[in-house]
C-alpha cells in the first residue's frame, strides 16, 4: 500500500461523503423554495387520485412519514437524510407494488455496464490520439488525419445518438436501434444473449465515445506539449533513449496524470449526458427509468433515482481519487 | 513576420507589434464567433423575413419535407411555403429554428454570466483571504463539480412544470460556478507573488485594484475561455432537460422540438428534418462555441498554438 495515507484516505472519504449530502441537500431543498410547496401539493393530488389506485393510503402514508409533513422543515429534513442514507428509497408511485430501491437494482448494472466500457474506451483511446498529436515523431500523415476525430468533440452524447440511429439502425440496418438485448432471449451467460446484448450497445457506446474522446485529446495534446518542453525530456534524448521508451515512461507517464484528475471532475457531466444517450436508445438503464419516471409523474422514482446517480458518481471519483497514488506516487507525500 | 523583427531590431521604442499580429486574431477564436453570432443573427434577422407565429403548433400543413429533399411516399410533395418543411403538429421548422435558436444562446449567456460573477466573488475571495474560507470554498467547489448537474435539474424541474426561460437559467447558473471558482483561485494563486503585483502592492494600491486592475486583465483569455465552455454545458444542460420535455411549455424551445420528434417516433419514421433542423443548429452553436473555447486556450496558453518549431 505504498502512497495511499492514512490522511488522504479519510479526506477523501469526507470529500466523498460531502458531495452525497450536498446532492440529497439540494434535492431536497430546491423544490420546496419553489411557490406553492410542490410537494404538498403533490400528495394532495395523490389523496385525490386515491380512489383509482389500489394501496394508495398507504402509500400517502409513507409519503406523509417519509417527509413528516405534518412536523416543522427541519424534521421533514431529518426524516428525509435518514431515508435517503439508508437507502429506503420508498414505493413507485406509477407501479405501486415494487419500491424504488428494486426496480433501480435492476436499471443499474446496465448504466454502470455501457458508461465503464464507452468510458474507459473513450478515454484511453482520446489520450493516445492527443498524446501522438503533440509528438514530434509522429508521422505527418497520421498527425493531418488523428484532428478529424475531434469533429465531433462538441456534439451532445444524445444528438450524436439520434444521428446515429437515424444512420445506422433506421438507414444501414446495422445494429438494433432501440433496448438493450433482443425479444424473448434468456437472460444469462449463453451466447446468443452476450451476442444481443454486444450488438444492443454498439451505438449507445460508440455515441459516447465519439462524442467524448476529443475532450481527452484536447486535453492530452496540452499537456503532453508541456511535458516535452521539460529538461527531464531533452535529458532523455541526450541519452539517447529509444523514442518509444521516451513516449511512454517519460511523455505519456507524466502528461496522463491530470488527465485523471479531469476524468474525475468531469464524471458528474459523463453521467448526465448519458441519461439521455439511454432515453433516446430507450436502454433499460437508469435514464431510461428516470424518463419514465418523468412521463408518469413518479416523484419518488425520479428522486431515488437521481440520489443513486449522485451516488454512484461518487463512488466512482472516490475510486480514481484512491487509484491516483498509485498512478503518481507522488501525491501523497504532498503535505497540506 | 520581417516588421516584427525590423520593429525589435530598432529598439524598444516601438510600443507594440503589427496590429495584425495580436494574438486575439485566432483563426479559431474568430470562426467560433462567426459561427454563434450567425444563431444569434438568425433571431433577429429572421423575424423581419419570417412570420415567426409558424413556429406554433397547428399553423401549418403537417408533415412537409423540406424543400430540398427527395419526397417519399409516405409524404406529401415538397411546399415552398415552408422550405425547411413541417412536423406533425403543425409547426414550420423554419420558424422554429428562428424563435428557437437565439433562445438556447439566451439561456447560455445568463448562466454562465451568473456562474462567472460568483466565481469571480468566490475564487477571489479563496485565492486572497486563504485560510479555513479558502479550505471551505475549495472543497465545495470540488464537491459540486462532480454532482451530476442534469440529473438533480431534471429532479428540480419535474418538480416544478411550468418553468420561464429565466428561471430555467437561474437553475443552471447554480451549476456553472465550480469551474470559474476553482480556475481563478488557482490563478490568483499563481499571480499572488509576480512582480508586477508585488509592485502594486509596494505601491500601495488597495486589495481591490490589484484584483481588478492587475490580476484579472492578466486571466482574461482563462476567463473568457471558461466562460464560453460554461455557456456551451449551460446550453448543453438546458437543452437536454427540453429533450426529456422538462423545459419551458409555452414558447417553442429546439429541444422541445427534439423532445416531439422522439415521441412521435420521427427518426424510424424517416422525417429527419424533425430532429435534423434543432440538431442542426445546436450544432453550430456548440461547434461554435468549441472552436472560441479551444482559441481562447491558445490565446492563454501559446505553447498550444500549432506546429512548434523542431
Amino acid at each position: 500500500m505504498r502512497g495511499l495515507t492514512l490522511g488522504y484516505l479519510v479526506r477523501r472519504l469526507g470529500m466523498f461523503f460531502l458531495t452525497i449530502w450536498l446532492g440529497a441537500t439540494i434535492i431536497f431543498i430546491v423544490p420546496r423554495l419553489a411557490p406553492g410547496d410542490p410537494v404538498a401539493a403533490m400528495v394532495t393530488r395523490l389523496q385525490a387520485q386515491s380512489g383509482y389506485v389500489e394501496g394508495s393510503a398507504e402509500m400517502i402514508e409513507a409519503w406523509r412519514a417519509r417527509f413528516g409533513l405534518d412536523g416543522p422543515i427541519y424534521v421533514q429534513y431529518v426524516n428525509y437524510l435518514r431515508s435517503v442514507l439508508t437507502f429506503n428509497l420508498g414505493f413507485s408511485l406509477s407501479s405501486f407494488p415494487s419500491r424504488v430501491e428494486e426496480m433501480i437494482a435492476q436499471a443499474l448494472p446496465w448504466t454502470v455496464g455501457l458508461l465503464s466500457v464507452a468510458t474507459i474506451i473513450s478515454f484511453v483511446i482520446g489520450n493516445a490520439i492527443g498524446a501522438l498529436l503533440a509528438w514530434r515523431r509522429t508521422p505527418a500523415a497520421l498527425r493531418a488525419i488523428l484532428p478529424l476525430s475531434f469533429t465531433f468533440t462538441s456534439i451532445p452524447f444524445f444528438m450524436l445518438a439520434i444521428l446515429f440511429i437515424y444512420v445506422f439502425a433506421f438507414g444501414l440496418r446495422w445494429f438494433p436501434p432501440f433496448g438493450a438485448y433482443g425479444r424473448g432471449l434468456v437472460k444469462g451467460f449463453n451466447w446468443p444473449f452476450i451476442k444481443s446484448v454486444v450488438e444492443h450497445g454498439v451505438l449507445p457506446a460508440f455515441s459516447i465515445v465519439v462524442a467524448s474522446m476529443g475532450f481527452w485529446g484536447l486535453g492530452m495534446r496540452g499537456m503532453m506539449i508541456t511535458t516535452d518542453g521539460e529538461d527531464y525530456m531533452i535529458l532523455a534524448q541526450a541519452k539517447g533513449l529509444r523514442p518509444a521508451r521516451i513516449f511512454w515512461n517519460y511523455g505519456i507517464r507524466n502528461a496522463v496524470l491530470p488527465q485523471f484528475t479531469a476524468l474525475a471532475l468531469s464524471l458528474g457531466g459523463i453521467v448526465g449526458g448519458s441519461t439521455l444517450v439511454e432515453y433516446v436508445f430507450a436502454y433499460p438503464g437508469m435514464g431510461y427509468l428516470l424518463y419514465q419516471g418523468i412521463v408518469n409523474n413518479d416523484y419518488t422514482l425520479i428522486q431515488g433515482i437521481v440520489f443513486m446517480l449522485i451516488v454512484t458518481t461518487a463512488t466512482a471519483v472516490f475510486i480514481i481519487d484512491l487509484l491516483y497514488p498509485f498512478i503518481d506516487p507522488r501525491i501523497s507525500y504532498q503535505k497540506r | 513576420m520581417a516588421t516584427v523583427t525590423a520593429a525589435q531590431a530598432i529598439g524598444r521604442r516601438v510600443p507594440r507589434v503589427s496590429r495584425w499580429q495580436s494574438p486575439w486574431l485566432n483563426a479559431k477564436l474568430l470562426v467560433g464567433f462567426a459561427m454563434v453570432l450567425s444563431m444569434a443573427l438568425l433571431g433577429v434577422v429572421g423575424r423581419l423575413f419570417w412570420d415567426v407565429r409558424l413556429a406554433h403548433a397547428a399553423s401549418s400543413p403537417l408533415n412537409l419535407p423540406p424543400v430540398f429533399a427527395k419526397a417519399g411516399p409516405n409524404f406529401p410533395p415538397p411546399d415552398p411555403a415552408h422550405p425547411l418543411g413541417t412536423e406533425s403538429n403543425g409547426r414550420d421548422m423554419l420558424a422554429v429554428l428562428i424563435v428557437g435558436a437565439p433562445r438556447s444562446l439566451r439561456i447560455g449567456l445568463i448562466a454562465a454570466g451568473i456562474g462567472m460573477g460568483i466565481g469571480i466573488i468566490l475564487g477571489f475571495t479563496s485565492g486572497f483571504v486563504g485560510g479555513w474560507l479558502d479550505n471551505v470554498i475549495r472543497t465545495f467547489a470540488d464537491a459540486f463539480i462532480t454532482i451530476p448537474s442534469l440529473a438533480v435539474l431534471i429532479v428540480i424541474s419535474a418538480y416544478v412544470r411550468q418553468i420561464s426561460v429565466e428561471n430555467m437559467a437561474l437553475l443552471l447558473a447554480a451549476f456553472a460556478w465550480p469551474g470559474p471558482t476553482r480556475l481563478i483561485r488557482a490563478q490568483v494563486l499563481s499571480m499572488r507573488e509576480r512582480g508586477y503585483v508585488l509592485m502594486a502592492r509596494l505601491s500601495n494600491a488597495s486589495t481591490f485594484a490589484i484584483m481588478f486592475k492587475e490580476m484579472l486583465p492578466n486571466m482574461l483569455p482563462y476567463l473568457a475561455a471558461s466562460f464560453t465552455g460554461n455557456v456551451s454545458g449551460a446550453i448543453l444542460a438546458a437543452t437536454g432537460l427540453e429533450a426529456l420535455g422538462l423545459g419551458p411549455t409555452r414558447v417553442p424551445t429546439l429541444g422541445m422540438t427534439i423532445f416531439y420528434a422522439i415521441r412521435a417516433a420521427a427518426i424510424i419514421r424517416g422525417m429527419w428534418w424533425w430532429w435534423g433542423v434543432p440538431i442542426a443548429a445546436l450544432v453550430v452553436i456548440f461547434s461554435g462555441l468549441f472552436l472560441m473555447t479551444i482559441g481562447l486556450d491558445e490565446i492563454a496558453n501559446p505553447r498550444l498554438r500549432g506546429a512548434r518549431p523542431q
